[in-house]
């Protein structure tokens, strides 16, 4: 049934899946459009003549101001915020081996949430908020790390898993509220939007800055993508198959809450878009595999930018927080995961 | 299930009741005297009896003090009950009314209505709870329970998850889009027993004391209930109806204490686990006991949050969370088994 793509060149071999390729270029196609529709509507909108004028002057003002200062970071930072989120769901969802694992649910968002919160509004104002995506890190691996240590008990039984997840997240939570009510009004409101999730305000250094911070990731994933299937099978497997599993798991686990932490330092505790993307991914694809990966990064980048372009233009002149829309069409989705799995 | 009451542990559970009374007059003393500043007990108890309006502290005491320890006690009572029948009701240990979203869509109701209409006395707060916790109920326990061919207590569990987050979702939306007011409302969405006006309760505790004595008289019921669905159908007992009337008990109690002071979670939870180690697995002891120990509970977690960070002040919510999700954590190490 499934067709395949041969690809050669000198000394590099190697299998593609078509139908894999074929999703990956209408996605990116898909991308694009919508891309190029968070540059050109909102409160002015410009014509598709006005918007090559605007991309290609020199000059920052007026349209190439809007264009170039306003709407092209925020783009940018909802792709690369929702690709990343996207993957880091895929990897943790491999490594429970469960549909329903994702970073909020495991405790990633929240420890990075609080901390970041923290970070924002008793410690930015001395150091500045270059560090902001390492101490998200912290947070994430912290929340994480409280997860999996907790539920390990001769193994992590991905009930328990989620489960402690649940309650280290109410912990989280809890403090964050507590670190928002204990500042003054004007920072609460940043924070707050902030923790709901929103690119909104994006400037030019925070996309260079986590593109920056993904990059590692992005070398880390091409190096282990291909075992990121094999681990999708039975454990003894693939011990069988050479792989060593338990480590194997912890590479993808930090990698995992790596990128959420950098993702969540920049446009703050996005729900859903990790335990969304790889299903919708899964669906489309149809097996797992290396393009996995890319199909999710894409999915992911799709539905942040999307839920941006609602918040932004539906309800003008309000410009709400993207993580509202992208709550409003996860939580359902999740609940029909729930309809439909048999565990 | 249900023990034999034999006269040693009736005895035992009176005694354990009566104890916990105590606590309660004890605490409830405490809340009166501590605040900001301290008033002596003697000095609480003539503001109580002989009250002298032209003394500051006397005022204090009979205006905030003693509204917020009345509220503390209910939503406390309230809680606890509409969690320990939850947790019969599904035979799911973690069952509470935070965790299943019952609070959450009670509180996006309020939030809603109240800033489409501008009005947000306590009596129309209430009635919007009522319907926000009936509607959450009805999604999670659709969702949890639908699919009846692969049931699971997991499922349940993450049903709640979701219909919390899509709640929670929508009120923050709306706190993004109405700003004016965002410090007041979140500190009521984080939970708090303050700033309820005294007639708060007066309009709420008809329907409290209601759902209190239906829950009494159904007591026997409840107890066959918990035997399980078969057991009871077997026993002759319509549990379509008896299950309807605990959902509709749980949704008014919830939906008070959500009405009164905001979402406060894991009360309902650990409560009724503590009392079911105490008492006899007999629900004609164990619901008193869920109320009483309840309003201990809450009573004592409104006293930790005032005085633990004075002079500033926690919200209750926040202070129950710290207490109770490393609680939550522990039963689910334990397993999800009923317990």
């Amino acid at each position: 049934m499934d067709k395949w793509v041969l690809v050669r060149a000198n000394g590099y071999s190697r299998q593609l899946h078509l139908q894999s390729l074929v999703v990956i270029l209408v996605l990116s196609f898909i991308a694009l459009l919508i891309g190029w529709l968070s540059l050109a509507i909102g409160k002015y909108n410009l014509s598709i003549p006005q918007l090559f004028t605007a991309l290609g002057s020199g000059q920052i003002a007026g349209d190439a101001f809007i264009v170039q200062i306003l709407r092209m970071p925020r783009m940018l930072l909802a792709l690369l915020v929702g690709g990343a989120l996207g993957v880091s769901g895929l990897l943790l969802q491999t490594i429970v081996r469960n549909p329903l694992a994702s970073p909020d649910i495991m405790g990633v968002t929240g420890g990075a949430s609080a901390a970041a919160v923290w970070f924002l509004t008793v410690a930015a104002s001395s150091s500045g908020a270059f560090w902001l995506p390492l101490v998200a890190m912290a947070g994430g691996v912290a929340g994480g790390g409280l997860v999996y240590l907790l539920a390990w008990s001769s193994g992590a039984s991905s009930t328990r898993l989620i489960l402690i997840g649940i309650g280290v997240s109410a912990i989280m939570t809890a403090l964050t509220t507590m670190l928002l009510l204990f500042t003054p009004m004007s920072s609460v409101m940043s924070a707050y939007v902030w923790l709901t999730g929103s690119v909104y305000g994006a400037r030019w250094y925070e996309v260079t800055n986590l593109a920056m911070w993904l990059f590692p990731a992005v070398l880390a994933l091409l190096w282990v993508g291909r075992s990121v299937l094999v681990n999708e099978l039975d454990e003894s497997l693939s011990v069988g198959l050479g792989v060593n599993a338990e480590f194997m798991r912890r590479t993808l686990l930090v990698l995992s809450v790596y990128i959420a932490g950098a993702a969540i330092a920049y446009a703050g505790a996005l729900s859903f878009v990790g335990l969304m993307s790889p299903h919708l991914a899964r669906r489309l694809t149809g097996r797992p595999g290396p393009e996995l990966i890319v199909v999710t990064a894409l999915v992911g980048s799709i539905l942040v930018m999307v839920a941006d372009l609602i918040g932004r233009v539906v309800f003008l002149p309000l410009d709400l927080p993207a993580g509202i829309f992208v709550s409003a069409i996860g939580a359902p989705y999740f609940l029909y995961l729930l309809l439909r799995s048999r565990t | 299930m249900i023990m034999a009451c034999s006269h040693a542990s009736r005895f035992r559970s009176a005694l354990i009741l009566v104890l916990g009374i105590v606590s309660l007059i004890a605490l409830t003393a405490l809340s009166l005297a501590i605040d900001k500043t301290f008033i002596s007990f003697r000095e609480v108890a003539q503001a109580l009896w002989q009250p002298d309006m032209s003394d500051i502290n006397h005022i204090l005491i009979n205006t905030t003090r003693l509204a917020r320890t009345l509220v503390a006690l209910v939503v406390g009572a309230c809680l606890a009950v509409a969690g320990g029948l939850m947790q019969a009701m599904t035979r799911n240990p973690v069952a509470s009314p935070g965790l299943f979203g019952i609070n959450a869509g009670a509180v996006f109701f309020v939030v809603f209505f109240s800033a489409a209409s501008g009005v947000s006395t306590t009596g129309h707060m209430m009635q919007l709870a009522f319907l926000g916790a009936a509607v959450a109920g009805l999604l999670v326990s659709g969702f949890g329970m639908m699919n009846r061919a692969h049931f699971s207590q997991l499922r349940l569990v993450l049903a709640g998850v979701a219909v919390t987050a899509l709640f929670t979702s929508f009120t923050q939306a709306l706190l993004v889009v109405n700003q004016e007011g965002l410090d007041n409302i979140l500190f009521w969405i984080a939970g708090s027993v303050t700033g309820r006006e005294g007639d708060a309760i007066g309009v709420v505790y008809p329907y409290i004391l209601a759902a209190f004595a239906v829950s009494l008289l159904l007591a026997r019921h409840i107890n066959i209930l918990v035997a399980g669905e078969v057991v009871a159908r077997g026993l002759g007992q319509n549990t379509v109806v008896i299950r309807a009337l605990i959902s509709l008990i749980v949704i008014i109690l919830a939906g008070s204490a959500v009405a009164l002071a905001g979402n406060i979670a894991f009360i309902g939870l650990i409560v009724p686990h503590l009392v079911r180690h105490l008492l006899p697995h007999d629900f004609r002891w164990l619901l008193p006991g869920y109320a009483l120990f309840g309003a201990v509970l809450l009573l004592l977690s409104d006293i930790l949050a005032r005085t633990l960070l004075n002079p500033q002040e926690m919200p209750i919510g926040v202070v129950t969370a710290l207490a109770g999700a490393p609680f939550f954590i522990y039963l689910a190490r334990k397993g999800m088994r009923n317990g």
